[in-house]
């Protein structure tokens, strides 16, 4: 019996190491909390009907909302996607179909520097192609500055959830006198859509937040506009101006903004999971 | 059953006897494969006529799934894949220049070692090659097929009333006969089986070598297997191979009773592999 002796020191060290794991964890998400706890204690307390119905009104007026910043943010994310999914979901096919291809590591290596460049210079490019040439600057152009932040992101999870399909999948389709791209478009593509689904969500996710690309493309806009030509308004920016003003009325919207803009995030990201949880269940019969 | 396989220019000085073409199926003269530089098959020769069930067997790795693969050009996906040698199917090369792969595959069909159905409906999954080939002018004639594959690969009562449910529900036995059920639903000629019952139990096993045995009056088959008492129970001619050599080849009693290379013999005792 003697030999259980050795086991003790053992089981200290297993839990000290457990410990530290979980201290760790609980570390990592106080910021967190604290984060959703100052966004939904501060924000709580100016939302309100108006806040989703009315546009800003000028200084010393009390009342207005952001309902121009709210669909100006929804309709710069659908333009990026717009611009974004089909370029980004092509890149991600040929990388996964042409892996082993130095061309495919050439454009996977732009895909993860592209991911990696400051989203304050993806601004200033869009800046020098979309808002210079036309003195003007638009949705157009803030729409591009978050489209091309979302190429790389859609390509890489394209390509990853694509080399996550089992090859019999693939063989089976060849097998039946699928070519290449029909076996790509009618088994590989449909296999993986769920997890694309969701990948093109979480990238909207993280532009949706962005403001530096916007702060010289899209520009921001008191008034309500839906033109692609004029500048708009996003929650964003529209939070980082009155975050910064002197007016107490405005700190309080700036809060009700970001909590606005973090449950937009938040349900989308909820939905795009439910939704493909679900696919995922009717396709595999359970 | 000859329909003819694409357009498949007649290669030049054929050294296989031209009179042979109405009765042989496939025809393979001196094929070698390589994967890169290593060399999976040596010089393989070796006849099969129409309707009849032929059996590769031999030890793990001694070149028989690469082998099939050949014969339906799997093997092209594979990067620094090399084929040297002829096959011909129905007198017309294979590897020739010009052969429409797609129409080789369409006519050549698999089934795989592990069912592959594809995450749609059993429907669907039948319907499958057929859409995609263009095969079927309208729905019902689609339908019709689909039953009627179905029913060829035996499964068509267990699923008729579930048509439109997931294929991946069903039991792995099932899904190797829906897999079978898709490949016959484009109308080949000839079926590849690779080890098509290896993951099965017993009963699913008996039932797919029982399909096999119905088929054989419509199609020529080819399947590869790790169980001997498979290849003897389903198979009129026996391959048996050997590090990527065919070592001897004939009629299934004779490989089974009386071989007569001692290789043969040695891998059926037990002797290895």
């Amino acid at each position: 019996m003697n030999s259980l002796g050795t086991v003790a020191p053992r089981k200290i060290l297993s839990a000290l190491f457990v410990a530290a794991c979980a201290l760790s964890v609980a570390l990592a998400l106080v910021p967190l909390a604290f984060i959703m706890f100052f966004v939904v204690s501060q924000g709580i307390q100016s939302l309100n009907l108006d806040f989703f119905l009315h546009d800003p009104r000028p200084v010393g007026e009390p009342g207005g909302g952001m309902r121009n910043a709210i669909v100006g943010t929804l309709m710069l994310t659908g333009l990026a996607a717009a611009i974004a999914v089909p370029i980004g979901v092509v890149s991600g096919i040929y990388l996964s179909e042409y892996r082993g291809t130095r061309f495919a590591s050439a454009v996977r290596f732009a895909a993860d520097t592209l991911n990696g460049v400051p989203s304050i210079v993806i601004g200033v490019f869009a800046y020098g192609v979309a808002v210079l040439p036309f003195k003007h600057f638009s949705m157009l152009a803030g729409g591009l500055a978050l489209g091309i932040m979302m190429i790389p992101l859609i390509a890489r999870t394209t390509e990853e959830l694509l080399l996550l399909v089992p090859n019999a999948l693939r063989e089976g389709a060849l097998a039946l006198g699928a070519t290449r791209a029909k076996a790509v478009m009618t088994v590989l593509v449909p296999a993986a859509l769920p997890g694309i689904i969701t990948g093109v969500v979480l990238a909207l996710a993280r532009v949706a937040g962005e403001t530096a690309p916007l702060l010289f493309t899209s520009f921001g806009n008191p008034f309500f506009s839906t033109s692609l030509t004029q500048p708009v308004s996003s929650i964003t920016v529209q939070v980082f101006s009155y975050a910064i003003s002197p007016y107490e009325d405005w700190h309080r919207q700036a809060w009700a903004g970001a909590l606005v803009l973090v449950s937009i995030v938040l349900i989308c990201s909820v939905a795009a999971r439910m939704a493909t949880a679900r696919v995922a269940r009717i396709r595999g019969g359970q | 059953m000859n329909r003819p396989l694409v357009a498949v220019p007649r290669p030049p000085a054929s050294s296989a006897p031209q009179h042979q073409e109405g009765q042989l199926k496939i025809d393979v003269d001196h094929l070698s494969f390589y994967y890169g530089a290593k060399r999976a098959l040596e010089d393989i020769s070796i006849k099969i006529q129409p309707n009849v069930v032929t059996a590769f067997i031999g030890p793990s790795g001694c070149g028989k799934s690469t082998f099939l693969r050949t014969l339906n050009r799997m093997n092209d996906i594979i990067p620094g894949a090399r084929v040297e040698g002829r096959v011909c199917i129905d007198g017309g090369d294979v590897y020739g220049q010009g052969v429409d792969v797609v129409a080789l595959r369409r006519k050549v069909g698999m089934v795989f070692q592990k069912s592959n159905p594809f995450p749609k409906s059993v429907f669907e999954n039948v319907a499958y090659g057929l859409r995609i080939n263009n095969m079927a002018s309208s729905r019902s004639e689609l339908t019709g097929r689909v039953e009627e594959s179905l029913k060829q690969a035996a499964i068509w009562d267990e699923v008729k009333d579930r048509l439109h449910e997931s294929a991946l529900a069903m039991s792995g036995g099932q899904q190797q006969r829906l897999c079978i059920a898709r490949a016959l639903a484009v109308r080949p000629d000839i079926l590849l089986m690779d080890e098509p019952a290896s993951a099965l139990d017993p009963i699913a096993t008996q039932r797919i070598e029982e399909l096999i045995y119905g088929l054989k009056k419509s199609y020529t088959i080819v399947i590869v297997t790790h169980n001997m008492q498979q290849a003897a129970r389903v198979s009129d001619h026996t391959a048996f191979f050997w590090l990527g050599r065919l070592v001897e080849y004939g009629r299934t009693e004779k490989i089974f009773t009386a071989p007569s290379e001692k290789l043969t013999e040695d891998y059926l005792t037990g002797r290895f592999g």
